[in-house]
């Protein structure tokens, strides 16, 4: 790897930690993030000559700070500006800086910068487009890319969400257990709402949105790396990366969706699944289940399995109850339902989604799966009707071909008849 | 002689590496463990998962369970073991086991995502001396 390739990987891994501790000491985000560019810009200059710093965070939070504040006395014109090289200088400035700076300090640095992105005032989107901009330091160009919009409105949605957190009173105190633990929780929906932006994208977008749900897997390993023991925080990292791995083999040369069932599982990648099984056998030692956890136990169930047959459905039956008494949604008792009708049959998985007309009567997933339910029970024309809902309802020209092959093979054996 | 070379690098840098970077250091890497390999001098290689899959145990009359790398500086890396177990806690019945008959200090537990044998002779004996003895 090239130098340069290099110092951009540690700036951007630094990103988090020193932007979340200049946030700290100067509580604005615009300064901070000022700061924090102007140490980039002395460390690009510094680093290819004197080597990189022992420790990056440390060297670009003591030099965005000095630079930070020159800025100030700048615009004051109070006092004349300190020669450039006592601040640019590592040796000087790392050996007092690991006294000043309070380690115990930065779980909870980066903690904050991530929770003030998920002002819950802010729009799921807006978390989105923020967490990226100020957390991961995407470009507002990488940004508007993923999210398939201009960058002038990226840019615009951007600053319309910093000026909103500005006016928001930001937490600065050291959060008591609880406390941590609410903004833990917060912090992991937002980054599992990253995670989904990248993920549930059709094939067109799926090349642009990949980084995200890469970024989230990274976010989420960040954040284990600070909450060591928190099993959620394992179950919400193990399941990104139990999705992800199914990546390459979500959608088929034409771009239409593949099924789980009907996927190449050689394509599915080893190293994420290795790495989200361990994560849940660390998790479930802690007997603290929780949502992420379960789900994740549920696509481990999936990995688990060499071939589509080999799925352990009542194990899946199983996980999907203890989410619905966690997490009661209709969608939840719907995913419940599609297993049930591998494991105990169609009829149960029918009489299962049957109270749920009402509320998943704009469900593309409920007519999908309805329409499935009465094939399988030989109801055909019952089941032509909910695939025509289905399709009414979908959301992607993926989504709609793959019921309209349904309704083709249905179509097909009426006319063989 | 037989060496150990443990790898050491900031995680959190090579896990902001680009799935494009990454495969091209293992490339490169790949590259030079061929020509040790061939010369019948390159034994079991391996990559680890990053720490936030660790798990410790810190031995003792009952042993500890901790979440996350062993991050104490007051002992040193002795040698290690590499095991083909079901899951976590079978791994740790083992290290239980060894740390009831070699008591004091840790074992760290780091699941593999990458394990190459390597050329070596099955039965190679570290000391040259041990040869002759």
């Amino acid at each position: 790897m090239t130098d340069l390739a290099w110092i951009d990987a540690a700036l951007t891994s630094a990103r988090p930690q020193a932007i979340g501790a200049l946030l700290r000491y100067f509580r604005d985000l615009d300064t901070a993030e000022e700061a924090y560019q102007e140490a980039c810009l002395r460390a690009l200059k510094s680093w290819p000559q004197k080597g990189p710093p022992r420790d990056a965070a440390s060297w670009l939070i003591m030099v965005g700070r000095n630079a930070a504040l020159d800025g100030v006395r700048r615009k004051s014109r109070l006092t004349e500006l300190p020669p450039e090289d006592a601040i640019s200088d590592v040796e000087d400035v790392e050996t007092p800086m690991a006294d000043r700076l309070d380690g115990a300090h930065y779980r909870d640095d980066i903690l904050r910068l991530m929770f003030i992105c998920c002002h819950p005032e802010l729009p799921a989107t807006q978390q989105i487009a923020l967490a990226l901009r100020i957390v991961s330091g995407l470009s507002v160009k990488q940004i508007a890319r993923a999210f398939l919009v201009g960058e002038a409105a990226m840019e615009q949605r951007i600053t319309r969400a910093k000026a909103r957190i500005a006016k928001a009173e930001t937490p600065f105190e050291t959060p008591g257990a609880v406390e941590r633990s609410e903004r833990i929780a917060a912090v992991a929906a937002m980054v599992y709402l990253v995670f989904n932006e990248g993920y549930s994208a059709g094939f067109a977008e799926a090349e642009a949105r990949a980084p995200l749900a890469e970024e989230a897997i990274r976010l989420g390993r960040l954040l284990l790396r600070l909450f060591q023991t928190e099993p959620e925080i394992m179950g919400l990292t193990a399941l990104m990366l139990l999705q992800h791995s199914r990546a390459k083999a979500r959608f088929d040369a034409d771009g239409a969706i593949v099924l789980l069932e009907d996927q190449d599982r050689g394509l599915w990648n080893r190293d994420m699944i290795g790495e989200g099984l361990a994560l849940i056998d660390k998790a479930i030692r802690h007997r603290r289940p929780g949502a992420y956890q379960v789900q994740a136990a549920i696509a481990a169930t999936h990995a688990r399995a060499a071939r589509p047959q080999d799925t352990d459905w009542a194990q899946i039956d199983a996980l999907y109850a203890s989410l619905e008494l966690m997490e009661p949604s209709p969608v939840v008792t719907l995913n419940r339902a599609v297993a049930v009708s591998k494991a105990r049959g169609p009829a149960e998985a029918l009489a299962m989604i049957e109270p749920l007309a009402e509320a998943l009567g704009g469900y593309f997933y409920f007519y999908g799966a309805r329409g499935a339910f009465l094939l399988q029970l030989g109801r055909k024309a019952e089941a032509r009707e909910a695939f025509g809902r289905a399709i009414a309802l979908a959301n992607t020209a993926a989504e709609a071909g793959h019921i309209r092959q349904q309704i083709d093979r249905l179509t097909a054996d009426a006319a063989a008849r | 002689m037989l060496y150990a070379i443990l790898c050491y690098n900031s995680e959190e840098v090579v896990f902001s590496w680009t799935k494009e970077e990454d495969a091209q250091v293992m490339e490169n890497l790949a590259g030079v463990q061929a020509r040790w390999a061939a010369s019948g001098k390159l034994g079991p290689s391996a990559r680890l998962m990053p720490t936030t899959a660790a798990t410790t145990l810190r031995k003792g009359d009952t042993p500890l369970v901790i979440d996350g790398p062993f991050a104490e500086t007051k002992e040193q890396l002795l040698g290690f073991y590499l095991v083909d177990c079901e899951d976590l806690e079978e791994v740790l019945t083992f290290c239980k086991e060894l740390g009831a008959v070699n008591p004091g200090g840790a074992y760290e537990i780091r699941p593999l995502h990458y394990f190459s044998n390597g050329s070596l002779p099955a039965d190679h004996v570290a000391a040259p001396e041990r040869v002759t003895a």
